[in-house]
């Protein structure tokens, strides 16, 4: 039988892969926007087993508003991609500081 | 007597009111008839006032009418103290005002600023008799400043002219000096007597006559010497005595009446007039009667000489009122305050005349004022030369002239005081008389006899001035002759003044002076054998001769003694000093200031400055903000780990 601190601990190391992919990427934003996804997805494996070890339903309705937010966030994100793409003609993240002071 | 005051001071400036603001709507006539009346009125109302003081004998009136302002227990009053003093100063204020104001319609009859210059003028009047009749420091003061402030008005009443500018506004900044220190002499004497009231103020000032001050550490004053020589400040600023002279000869490019009422027959008597008022606090300090002594005998003699190199008309009057300023302070510090008070009284008719006389012929010339340029005008203008003629023979005091009373008397005085430096005093003033005839005679001689040194022009159009102005001249000529025989006797020897004057027991030169007068005959007859006489017939003679019948030698003299005269000509360098080391260096320091305080301190360091640590720190916090998302990431990364720590470190802590 699993052990709860299994759970977290594949959770965690997920949450690490995504920080550092966030991190370290500079080339795609696509890449980002994975990263951002499997972030999100550690977290619901944390919601999952929280529930699942403390008998109690609501850290799965959690989990399913989360992953509505991220598909609508999903789309929303790769459609701002595209209209990226379109103006700078890049998805290099290094180029993307406009907002540089 | 109360309505009788109010209405003396009050209808000159209501003629001021209306001519000054309604001017357009009533006119011309409608301004000079409205101010006349109303100067005409004061002065028929002074006549009766000073009757029934002198005639009838009626009591000195003095009386708080008005509350002005209360304040921490104290309240100033707008009050009247006449006693004959301040009587005599209004018969003399309106009278020479309401001459000049009929002149006026003469002089000024083409001027676009008609309207403006009665209301002026009858302003002046106003304050002048707020000054004189008033019965405290404040009132006094609030007079000392309005008239200060006409004067400014009227000596830039052609205000186009660059000169004019400069001399009112030059007039007005060495009066503010005067009026500072005259202001600080208020300010002592409402500490010490806790009253600006001159009653109470004089009463109280005997007890504290050998009371002391320190106002350095280390030297212990006297306070009635400070007090006096403060008030006397303010005296020296108005009544033009060396050093704060200046103003007055620069004065004389406003119009020529405001010069013979202002400058010379009124206001510059302020600062005498306030001195004799203040006998009782002037006695009680003998360093500031030396004083007085001294300041008005140098200007007596030093702006005499000044007479004697200047070529424009008015200003060889200007400087013998200065010099016979100088004699009445000299009266005064010599405690012979009522002949300084009677010199005053004939000096105003006598120079009143002199200036309305130069004016006259100021106009007749078409405005020429070098003397140079005259000459021979007595057959053209027969009324201006008589009338001069016989100002200018009161001013050298010819005996039976109003002016040989009075500045023999002065002389006399300072010849029998005992005061330090009534020596020095008396040689500076007998010399005066010299230089007074010797001026006065050459600008007759120059403007009157002589060769025509003027072109066809002028010849074609010069004629005897109108009767508005030929009327006034015969008027004043009348009392200068007149005035000073008949007020000598009772003004100097029979207590006329009363109490408005004190003069202590040991100083009274005229009480002395008075056991050797046998009446107004017998000091015509003394004064024939006088030094003073003598003096003053070798100036006419002198005039005479250099500027008639040898007209050469003026020129030589000016070639042998060229160091002398260039110095008369720079009237001794007074402005020059004055330029270079109150203007420019007030200048300076304002440059100092304005390169260090403002652009250096206050632009560069605050203003700047500020600006620039704002910038120079936004320069660092900038590279904080790359603007890629990683690093904003990476910040937020960090700012979690941070907050995990704390949050572990705290969880280990509590277990």
């Amino acid at each position: 039988m699993l052990a709860l601190s299994d759970f977290l601990t594949v959770g965690a190391i997920l949450f690490c892969l995504s920080v550092a992919g966030i991190i370290i990427n500079r080339k795609n934003v696509i890449i980002l926007l994975m990263c951002i996804e499997l972030m999100l997805l550690a977290v619901n494996t944390n919601f999952i087993a929280f529930s699942r070890f403390a008998d109690d339903v609501s850290g799965q309705v959690f989990v399913f508003f989360i992953l509505t937010v991220a598909a609508a966030e999903a789309a929303i994100g790769l459609a701002i991609l595209v209209v990226l793409f379109r103006n700078k003609n890049s998805i290099n993240v290094e180029d993307l500081d406009v907002m540089k002071g | 007597m109360q309505n009788l005051c109010l209405a003396i001071v009050l209808s000159p400036l209501f003629g001021a009111l209306i001519s000054g603001l309604f001017g357009k709507k009533i006119g011309r006539a409608g301004a000079h008839w409205v101010t006349i009346i109303g100067v005409g009125v004061s002065f028929v109302l002074s006549l009766i006032v000073f009757c029934k003081l002198v005639v009838w004998d009626e009591p000195v009136f003095n009386q708080n009418l008005y509350l002005w302002l209360s304040t921490g227990g104290l309240n100033f009053y707008v009050g009247f103290l006449i006693d004959e003093l301040s009587a005599t100063m209004m018969l003399v204020v309106t009278f020479v005002s309401w001459m000049v104001h009929i002149y006026t319609i003469g002089y000024m009859r083409d001027d676009s600023g008609y309207q403006r210059f009665f209301s002026y003028i009858s302003l002046f009047t106003f304050s002048m008799l707020m000054l004189v009749m008033s019965n405290n420091f404040l009132q006094l003061f609030f007079g000392w400043e309005a008239v200060g402030v006409v004067s400014y008005l009227l000596i830039g009443f052609w205000f186009k002219k660059d000169t004019a500018i400069y001399a009112n506004l030059k007039a007005f900044l060495v009066n503010r000096v005067g009026d500072f220190g005259f202001l600080l002499g208020i300010c002592c004497v409402f500490m010490y007597f806790g009253s600006l009231d001159y009653g109470t103020a004089f009463s109280m000032a005997p007890g504290i006559e050998d009371d002391v001050m320190v106002v350095m550490p280390g030297y212990e004053w006297s306070v009635m010497t400070v007090m006096c020589l403060l008030l006397f400040v303010g005296a020296m600023g108005k009544s033009a005595q060396v050093p704060l002279h200046v103003w007055l000869p620069d004065s004389m490019e406003g119009p020529t009446p405001i010069s013979a009422l202002i400058h010379a027959a009124t206001m510059v008597t302020a600062g005498i007039f306030m001195v004799a008022r203040m006998s009782p606090l002037f006695e009680l300090s003998e360093v500031a009667l030396t004083t007085v002594l001294i300041i008005g005998s140098i200007t007596a003699f030093f702006m005499g000489l000044l007479g004697l190199v200047q070529s424009d008309i008015k200003r060889v009057v200007a400087y013998s009122t200065l010099s016979q300023l100088g004699y009445m302070t000299v009266a005064l510090g010599v405690s012979a305050y009522a002949a300084g008070i009677f010199h005053l009284f004939t000096h105003a008719f006598f120079k009143a005349l002199l200036f309305l006389a130069a004016g006259s012929v100021i106009m007749g010339m078409h405005h020429q004022q070098d003397m140079r340029k005259m000459g021979g005008l007595k057959k053209y203008m027969p009324i201006t030369y008589w009338t001069s003629l016989i100002g200018s023979l009161a001013l050298i005091g010819f005996p039976g002239f109003s002016g040989f009373f009075s500045k023999d008397a002065i002389i006399e005085a300072v010849h029998l005081s005992h005061i330090p430096g009534a020596g020095i005093a008396y040689y500076a003033i007998l010399s005066g008389v010299f230089i007074t005839a010797l001026y006065s005679f050459r600008l007759v001689f120059l403007v009157f006899h002589g060769e025509e040194r003027f072109d066809e022009k002028t010849r074609s159009h010069l004629h005897e001035s109108p009767s508005v102005v030929t009327i006034p001249l015969l008027l004043l000529a009348a009392l200068s002759v007149g005035s000073g025989a008949v007020a000598i006797t009772p003004m100097l020897f029979d207590g006329f003044f009363g109490e408005g004057i004190y003069v202590a027991a040991s100083h009274d030169v005229l009480a002395e002076l008075g056991t050797h007068y046998h009446g107004v005959l017998g000091m015509m007859i003394h004064g024939l054998s006088q030094p003073p006489f003598w003096l003053a017939a070798a100036g006419v003679f002198t005039a005479w001769f250099c500027y008639l019948r040898r007209p050469d030698i003026p020129a030589k003299a000016v070639t042998v003694v060229g160091a002398l005269h260039r110095l008369l000509l720079d009237k001794y360098g007074f402005d020059r000093f004055n330029d270079w080391f109150f203007a420019g260096g007030t200048r300076r320091v304002g440059q100092l200031f304005f390169r260090v305080g403002d652009v250096a301190i206050i632009d560069g360091a605050v203003v700047n400055g500020s600006a620039k640590v704002v910038s120079w720190t936004s320069q660092i916090a900038r590279r904080l903000q790359s603007g890629l998302l990683y690093h904003y990431a990476f910040a937020m990364i960090l700012g979690l780990i941070f907050l995990l720590i704390v949050f572990v470190h705290q969880f280990l802590l509590a277990n």
